[in-house]
């Protein structure tokens, strides 16, 4: 079953027609990869299902129900969240802000931030700093914890190895494999060596319009297919 | 050069700012007892701004909106209070404190209840349709504070008005060979009790949190579940019964107000919060002062300058700093 599928979405950003027909299912459950040329819609795909773009026709329904026409923090409250493409951290805020602003009721539960300073030490270490002092690497694990913090039952995140060391990357793809484990996740990438790691199923964004969807393992066989979608050129 | 700036930002960097200023002074000015009148005059002075500031720096930093009609809530708020004492005037000459203080509590809280109320208005018809656009934003609200002005025109008339005190605030008390008015006392009083509640509601409560995340980055707090343009109303309320309360205030201080009063203090306001940086409390309270202590110590060094002082600053400031001294991080 579908935790979210995409029917026909289109998203216009002021007069620009950005998406022109995206379709798309999710299934429940393991990394979903969504692959695209810089400037292919990406970014609008996942900015759409957060209502961070409004779509302008076709519908986004999440577990069932359509959220297209939802306020971005209902659909939060809906159990989305959000690792966008800059990260969206609070840099004036310390990492215990940024964390505990993301929980619902405002105080940690003790078992969930555990399993977070296993995934990523680093945030326990820097605790009380201020985020903007944080590495690239160390805020983007802040913005994938901030995610996690409370119990999700989607999470879409952007780019999430752009401008990272590979050591960096590689801690990544282990967290989000454990986090697979109980969310499912919609991950945008351009690095394919990641993005063939993790994901199950994949689709390919190109001009607004999904141009190939199918798995991983099968995508992954397929070079002319790659070259066609992914390459520089065409 | 380096250990030096190390040393400034180890005690406190541009928040040194007002103490050098200060400093300065003394140095031109001479007269020590003089100096003291003229600093306790412009920190009192600077608070008062801050009160009225410290909103629409707030609204700026939160929501990106504009808001030129900001300083109709401090003539609204100083045309009421003063009303209010007026009415009460029998209150004020009275030799019972507790009287003297109704009056004044009932003129704050009436000036306070004014801006909440209208604040909500102004935000809901005026604000709301012209969010994310700021050409709009200007123009509406400066046509609001047209409206606002006539109004004021029409309800209390063109002729300035007297504010009474009360009694307990009238004169001055000696300290050795320096006299502080008692007013000036507590103008400065009323606006640090006030800045030190923001500051505590800011850094350690849920609501200043979020005020903050927001500040700097609304989508992502509401993509966090929270409805930043529910909590904007609130903080918008709060901004305008600060402006109101400072209007309040500052009546009292010059004792003579015109409905020339919010377009002057509008100039002042924005210089402020420009100096301070938008969205940041410590940025508003620190521009405030600046401004409060150098129209002070201008005003009687070279009166001539008095008027563009503050201008100058403000440029001075901007080629140094484009954000201004504390901005907020965004
Ligand atoms: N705010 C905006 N205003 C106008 N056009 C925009 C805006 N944001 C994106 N676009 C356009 O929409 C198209 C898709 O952009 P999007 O950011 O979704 O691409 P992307 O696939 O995420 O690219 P990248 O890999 O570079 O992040 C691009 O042509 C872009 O120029
Ligand atoms: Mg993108």
């Amino acid at each position: 079953m579908s935790i979210l599928s995409l029917k026909a979405m289109k998203t216009d950003i002021g007069q620009y027609a950005v998406l022109h027909d995206v379709t798309l299912e999710v299934p429940q459950g393991g990394v979903f990869v969504l692959l695209g040329r810089n400037g292919a819609g990406k970014t609008t795909t996942l900015r759409s299902i957060m209502g961070l773009w409004k779509p302008s026709a076709g519908s986004v329904i999440f577990r069932g129900q359509d959220i297209s026409e939802m306020h971005t923090a209902e659909i939060a409250r809906l159990g989305i969240s959000f690792v966008p493409e800059d990260m969206g951290i609070f840099g004036g805020l310390t990492v215990e802000e940024n964390l505990i602003l993301a929980t619902a009721k405002g105080q940690f539960d003790n078992a969930r931030l555990a399993r977070i300073y296993e995934l990523f030490p680093a945030l326990e270490t820097f605790w009380t700093k201020q985020a903007w002092s944080l590495s690239g690497g160390q805020k983007q694990m802040l913005s994938v914890a901030r995610a996690i913090i409370e119990p999700r039952e989607l999470i879409l995140v952007d780019e999430p190895t752009k401008g990272l060391a590979p050591a960096i990357i590689d801690a990544m793809a282990d967290a989000f494999r454990e986090i697979a484990q109980t969310t499912t996740i919609l991950l945008v990438e351009q690095n394919f060596e990641f993005a063939k790691s993790l994901g199950r199923d994949m689709a390919v964004i190109d001009d607004g319009r999904i141009a190939h969807s199918g798995s991983m393992a099968d995508f992954a066989a397929d070079k002319p297919l790659q070259d066609r979608l992914l390459s520089l050129s065409a | 050069m380096e250990t030096i700036t190390k040393i400034v930002t180890r005690f406190g960097g541009v928040s040194l700012l007002p103490v050098a200023v200060a400093l300065l002074a003394f140095v031109l000015i001479g007269a020590p007892s003089s100096w003291v009148t003229l600093t306790i005059a412009g920190l009192a002075m600077g608070m008062m701004i801050f009160l009225m500031a410290s909103g629409l720096s707030l609204v700026f930093g939160l929501m990106d909106v504009m808001n030129f009609g900001h300083s109709a809530f401090i003539s609204f708020g100083a045309f009421i209070a003063a009303s209010v004492l007026a009415g009460l005037s029998g209150w004020l000459g009275s030799d019972l404190i507790i009287l003297n203080i109704a009056a004044l509590f009932l003129a704050f809280a009436a000036a306070i209840l004014f801006g909440m109320a209208a604040g909500w208005f102004f935000e809901a018809v005026i604000i709301k349709p012209v969010y994310k656009d700021h050409l709009r934003q200007i123009l509406i609200t400066m046509g609001a504070l047209i409206v606002a002005e006539q109004m004021i025109l029409a309800l209390w008339g063109g002729a300035p008005m007297t504010v009474h005190r009360p009694q307990f605030l009238e004169g001055s008390f000696l300290i050795g060979d320096i006299t502080i008015e008692v007013y000036r006392a507590f103008a400065f009083m009323l606006g640090l009790a006030v800045y030190v509640a923001l500051y505590l509601t800011l850094n350690r409560t849920r609501i200043g949190l979020l005020i903050r995340a927001g500040v700097e980055n609304r989508e992502m707090v509401e993509a966090l579940g929270f409805r930043i343009d529910r909590l904007f109303v609130g903080v918008f309320m709060l901004g305008s019964a600060l402006a109101a309360m400072g209007g309040a205030i500052w009546a009292g201080y010059e004792t003579l107000i015109t409905p020339a009063l919010g377009g002057e203090m509008m100039i002042v306001v924005f210089i402020v919060v420009i100096i301070g940086g938008l969205g940041s409390i410590e940025g508003t309270l620190l521009g405030a002062i600046m401004v409060g202590l150098m129209a002070n110590y201008v005003g009687y060094l070279a009166p001539k300058l008095a008027l563009t002082s503050n201008m100058i600053l403000m440029m001075v400031i901007l080629l140094w700093r484009p954000n201004g001294l504390k901005p907020a991080v965004k």
